[in-house]
Parts: C-alpha cells; structure tokens; sequence
C-alpha cells in the first residue's frame, strides 16, 4: 500500500484523518463572527482548536513517514458494514414498520457478521427479542414508540 | 463532628427502599456486564442512561455508580477463572488469580479479591468523606480562570497518566471538544457546525456519542477476531479463607488500599493505574516474591484492592470539580447535567443529600457486593459462556433503542452509526476513544469559562498566569506534557503499561 515511503501507516492515516477534521472545522467556523479576545464571537473557540488539531496531525502524519512500526492488520470490512447497515435498517424501519419489526432485522443482519452465524439460533434470537423489546420497552416501560408502522396499517 | 452528621445525611438517603433498590440493581448489572464478554462499563452506562432519565437525580447516580464498580468487580470474577481480564483494571489480577484457579484455589482468589475490594471500599467511601469537603471548599473560590486551567490540567493529566500514544491522545481530546462545540451558541445564539439540520442545532447528544464509539465500536472491534472461552473451574468452592489466608493477604491490602487510594484521586488514574502499580510494589516488595505469577495470593490482593479503592475515590474530582477522570465519570457528569445539576463544588452545599447519598451508597453497593456475589457465584460462572455471537445482536439492540428513545429521533439512530465507524477505524489508527469523550464533554463549559475569564480580564490572556492557582494548575499541566515526552521516562512508562500485560 505504501508506494511513497508511508512506514507507519496507523500514524500516517491517523493524521491525516486528524488534519482533515480541523480544517473542515476551520473552514466552516470562519462563516461566524471571530470576535476579539474580550468579546470572543462563536469562531474564536473552535478557530483555535482546529488550528492547533491541524498543526498536531501534521505532526502525527510525520511521525508516520519518518518511525516506523507494524502495519495495521485485520480489519473487519464484513463486520463493519453489518453492523452499521443493521443499525441504519433499525433507523430506517423503526417508524415505518414498528419496533418488532427493526429490531428483529438489526438481529438478523448484524448477527451474520459472526463467524459462528447459524440461521436458526439466529431467528430465535431475532423473534426473541422483537418479543422482549415490544413487551419491556413499550408495554412495561411506556416509551411512546411504534409497535405497528404504517406500512403494517399502524 | 460534621464528618458522621453528613455520613448520617447520606445513609437517609441511600438506606431508603427505593435506593437500596437502585444500588442493588446497579451493582447486578455491573457485575453482570463484568462476566459477560465484549461488553465494558462505558458502553452499558451508555446504553442504560436514557432509562435512568426518569428517575430522581440520586437514585440515577446512584444506580450508575454501582455499574461502575460492580463492573470492577466482575471483570476480576473473569481475570481469575478464564485469565481474560474483564475491564482493563484487572488485567494484573489474571496473572497470579487464574494460575491460582488452576491450582484448585480458584474460590480462595475471588474470595480475596471480594474481601479486598470490600475493605479497600470502606476506606476509599471514609477518605472521600473526609477530604471532598475541603478540596470543594477550595473549589468553591475559583475564578473561571481558575476553572479553565483546572480543565486543561485534567485533560493533560487524564493522558499523561492513561496508555498509548500521549500525541495521538491531544489529538482525540481536541476532536471531542471541537465535537462538543456543535449545535447553537449559547452566547451568540448562532448555530455552529449544525449543516441546517434541526436536529443538530441542541449539539450531539453524548449518550450517542458514547454509545456510538464505546458500542458500535467495541462490538465491531470484537468481531475481527472472536475469542472462544474455556472455563477452567465449573464447581468453585472453597471460598472461606483461612486464618492463615488473612494473615497473609492483611498486609497486601493495606499496601493496595492507599496506594489505590491516591492514585484514585489523579485525573487519568483511576482503577487501571492503580492496580499496575499495586503489582509491581508488591511484587518489589513481598517476601514471596518469587512466587509472583504463579498463584500468588499477595498478587490478587493487592490490586484487586487498590483497583476498588482507585475506582472509588476518581469520584473526589468528579464530585467537588466537575472534572472527569475517566470516561465513566465524564458519563456521570453528563447525566448530572441532564438531570439539571451544573457539575462543581457548589453541589456539595447546594444538594448535600444528593452528594452524601451517593457517598454512602457506594460503600452499601461494596457490601451487596460481597453479600450477594460469593454465593451468586455459580450464576456469574455460567454467564462466563454465554456466546457472543449471540449477545452482540442483543446488544445493538439495546444501543438502538436507547438512542431513538433520547428523542424518538431515527437521525440519532443514523448519528450512533456514524460515530461507530468513526470510532472503530480510529481505534485501528490506535486512537483510543475515551480521551475523545472527555473532551465532547468538557468542550462548551471550557470555552463558558474561557469566555468568562477573557471578559473579566478584558481581553488580557495574561490573567490565566497572574493568578497564582490558575498559573500553577498550567504549570503542572506543562510538566506532566514535557515529562512524558522526555524519552528516558517515555520509555518507562511505556514498559509500565505493557510488562505485566
């Protein structure tokens, strides 16, 4: 991966990500009034901050071409994308179709990430706890959520 | 004597049924996340926070208090019987416990680390008695000035002292607090970092933050590479120690107690700290040395006692200055302020119920501990095996509907998501999540107070060197930063943190 002398790619990456985040935070907080240091505007804070973030992950990105260290290993593409697309059909689910619903597809998605993902504990944990959620979160408890979305007539 | 008048303010409060009940349920909870796999303190206080909205201030602190140390708690029950620490804090107790587990001794080891933990929590609950007050006394005269510099030392010591790259770390902080500036203004009314999304024009949430980096991104981070569990003692028993028992491990705890006890205090110390460095003291300094590493008993002792002590007295900044230690604690400050309690000294005069009960109660959640735990003690084993592909479904769960509960909002559900990947692909860069935390937490009153005190000053920066507290606490600050980047102790430290491990 490291075509132009990246030794360490967690400091490389990991600055440059930090470098990233306080320039767009600079950026958008120039639209806003700076102030002066007695009177400091809604810029002045965060102005500070990102520039000192900046000046830090240019620091780390250098530390990364120039120390070098073990690459970075196992990253979980599979386990990543399960689980964030679980949670974004929960989102997605809750209002439209209920509680049961969302939470059953969460189980089932987020479940196959697992190495050791088997389909029929699986549904039991999926109903399971459409079940126990329904019951404890709205019924028990009162949280004014949607057992029924309207795409289920609710 | 005021001291027992306010023990007796706070034993009415945590003694009634309804708190008894709280701090029992905490403590269940916490050892049960403690056993259960994959699953830290940080996360579960994340998750139950939105149910605790409901309650009355106390009973919250008070239930998420006993999570806290029910958690230390649990995690050694797993250090010991299967040698994978539960919570970073007993990583040193797996060394001797588990070997002394596989002796046949593995009742002997809990019941040592319960013992211990139990008196070291008594003594930590009297030195948070004793010594609060003052130090809110003293909290209770500062400026702003005062309180920014108070917050830049907590922050620069919360690194200093924890593990992992010090430079990564500032980085992290920086980002929280730069995190925990979006939303409106308060002094402006301008909103800041929102992208016109209404939802964000209140700031982030932290329960979504925390759930987010501490959730999503434990559970993905566990994913990569699945652990199976052995249990190596299924019947425990044995439990009682001997006369001889006690005799030898009298000294240990002792030694561990106070240690705990003052590393507690430190911002950044905590429970971790504490125990590594109970280890190695009693490592350097017992008879038996030898044996160290292979069962042990000093070496259960020691930092099982000063890990309770450690967690116990992190709550004397958190309770008189509103500084968080650790990123439990920054949990805890979070919900004071959403339950209305402005975090500082002044909630010491302004709610002495509030601040005596949960006092008091964590030395009754200590008891519940040993009470409950020793003969629960076939329960906690059994939960030891629970699959975890199993159990991570559920917990998504949990941190779905906790976070769509805050505000029936599905944009928090997508919010947790983002900051879940967020926080697992920093995790893979090494950036670790909690400093993160403290600063998103820190981030609007550090910039009220920096505010403040430039206004006071009028604009003169000057102000935060000219009073000598405020001087001081940027004075140490600076030195803990250049005595860590030195590379001779730079070096030590990081073999501190990785030698027993």
């Amino acid at each position: 991966m490291s075509g132009f002398g990246i030794r360490n790619q967690k400091d490389f990456y990991s600055g440059l990500l930090f470098i990233a985040f306080g320039v767009a935070f600079m950026w958008i907080a120039q639209n806003y009034n700076f102030g002066t240091p007695r009177r400091m505007g809604p810029a002045f804070f965060p102005i500070i901050l990102s520039g000192i973030l900046i000046a830090i992950g240019i620091a780390i990105a250098v530390r990364g071409v120039t120390v070098a260290e073990e690459p970075m290993r196992g990253f979980t593409l599979k386990g990543l994308v399960l689980v964030i697309v679980g949670t974004l059909l929960f989102g997605f689910l809750v209002r439209s179709a209920g509680v049961p619903i969302a939470t059953a597809a969460l189980v089932a998605v987020s479940a196959y990430a697992s190495q050791r993902f088997n389909w029929k504990p699986t549904l039991v944990l999926a109903v399971g706890m459409a079940v126990f959620c329904t019951v404890v979160f709205i019924y028990a408890l009162g949280l004014p959520m949607p057992v029924r979305g309207p795409w289920l007539g609710g | 004597m005021e001291l027992f008048a306010n023990l007796y303010t706070g034993f009415e409060v945590a003694l009634t049924p309804l708190n008894l009940l709280y701090c029992l349920g905490g403590v269940f909870v916490g050892t049960l996340i403690g056993v259960l796999p994959g699953l830290g303190p940080t996360a579960t206080i994340a998750m139950l926070l939105p149910v605790t909205f409901g309650l009355p201030p106390v009973s919250a602190l008070i239930m998420l208090a006993g999570i806290y140390y029910g958690a230390q708690y649990g995690g050694s029950t797993t250090a010991i019987l299967i040698n994978l620490p539960g919570e970073s804090s007993s990583v040193v107790t797996a060394l001797d416990g588990y070997q002394m587990a596989r002796q046949g001794r593995a009742g002997l080891a809990l019941s040592t680390a319960a013992l211990g933990s139990f008196f070291a929590g008594t003594v930590a609950t009297f030195l948070l008695a004793l010594f609060a007050p003052p130090l809110a006394e003293i909290a209770l005269k500062f400026g702003p000035a005062e309180y920014f510099s108070l917050m830049v030392m907590g922050l620069v010591a919360s690194v200093v002292l924890a593990h992992g790259s010090l430079i990564k770390a500032i980085a992290m902080i920086l980002l929280g607090l730069l995190l925990g500036l979006v939303g409106t203004d308060v002094t402006s009314g301008t909103p800041r970092f929102t992208f016109d999304i209404p939802e964000l024009a209140d700031g982030i949430n932290f329960v979504i933050v925390a759930m987010g980096m501490f959730g999503l991104g434990e559970i993905i981070r566990n994913l990569e590479n699945e652990e199976t569990r052995d249990v190596f003692a299924r019947k425990i028993t044995g439990l009682l120690p001997t006369w001889n028992d006690i005799k030898t491990i009298t000294a240990p705890v002792l030694r561990g107690t106070a240690l705990g006890s003052a590393l507690g205090i430190l911002p950044g110390g905590g429970a971790m700290l504490s125990s590594f460095a109970a280890y190695s003291l009693e490592k350097k300094i017992s008879k038996n040395s030898k044996n160290f590493g292979k069962g042990a008993i000093e070496g259960v002792a020691a930092p099982e006692s000063a890990n309770n002590a450690g967690a116990q007295t992190s709550f004397i900044p958190m309770l008189t200055l509103g500084i968080p230690s650790n990123p439990v604690m920054a949990l805890m400050i979070g919900a004071m302020i959403i339950q209305g309690i402005q975090p500082g000294p002044q909630v010491m005069t302004e709610q002495p119920s509030l601040f005596w009960g949960i006092i008091v109660s964590m030395w009754v959640g200590n008891f519940f501990l040993v009470v409950l735990n020793l003969p629960m003690i076939g329960l906690w084993v059994r939960m030891l095996t629970v699959p975890y592909h199993l159990l991570y479904p559920a917990i998504l769960v949990f941190c779905a509907i906790g976070v769509f509960s805050l505000n029936n909002s599905t944009f928090d559900v997508y919010l947790m998501a983002i900051f879940g990947v967020l926080g697992y692909v920093l995790s893979k860069l090494d950036c670790e999540p909690a400093p993160l935390l403290l600063g998103f937490i820190l981030g609007p009153m550090m910039e009220e107070y920096l505010r403040r005190a430039m206004v006071l000053s009028r604009g003169d920066a000057m102000v935060f060197i000219e009073r000598p507290i405020s001087a001081t606490m940027l004075g140490l600050a600076v030195i803990g930063l250049i005595v860590v980047l030195l590379p001779s102790i730079r070096k030590k430290r990081e073999e501190a943190f990785t030698e027993e491990g």
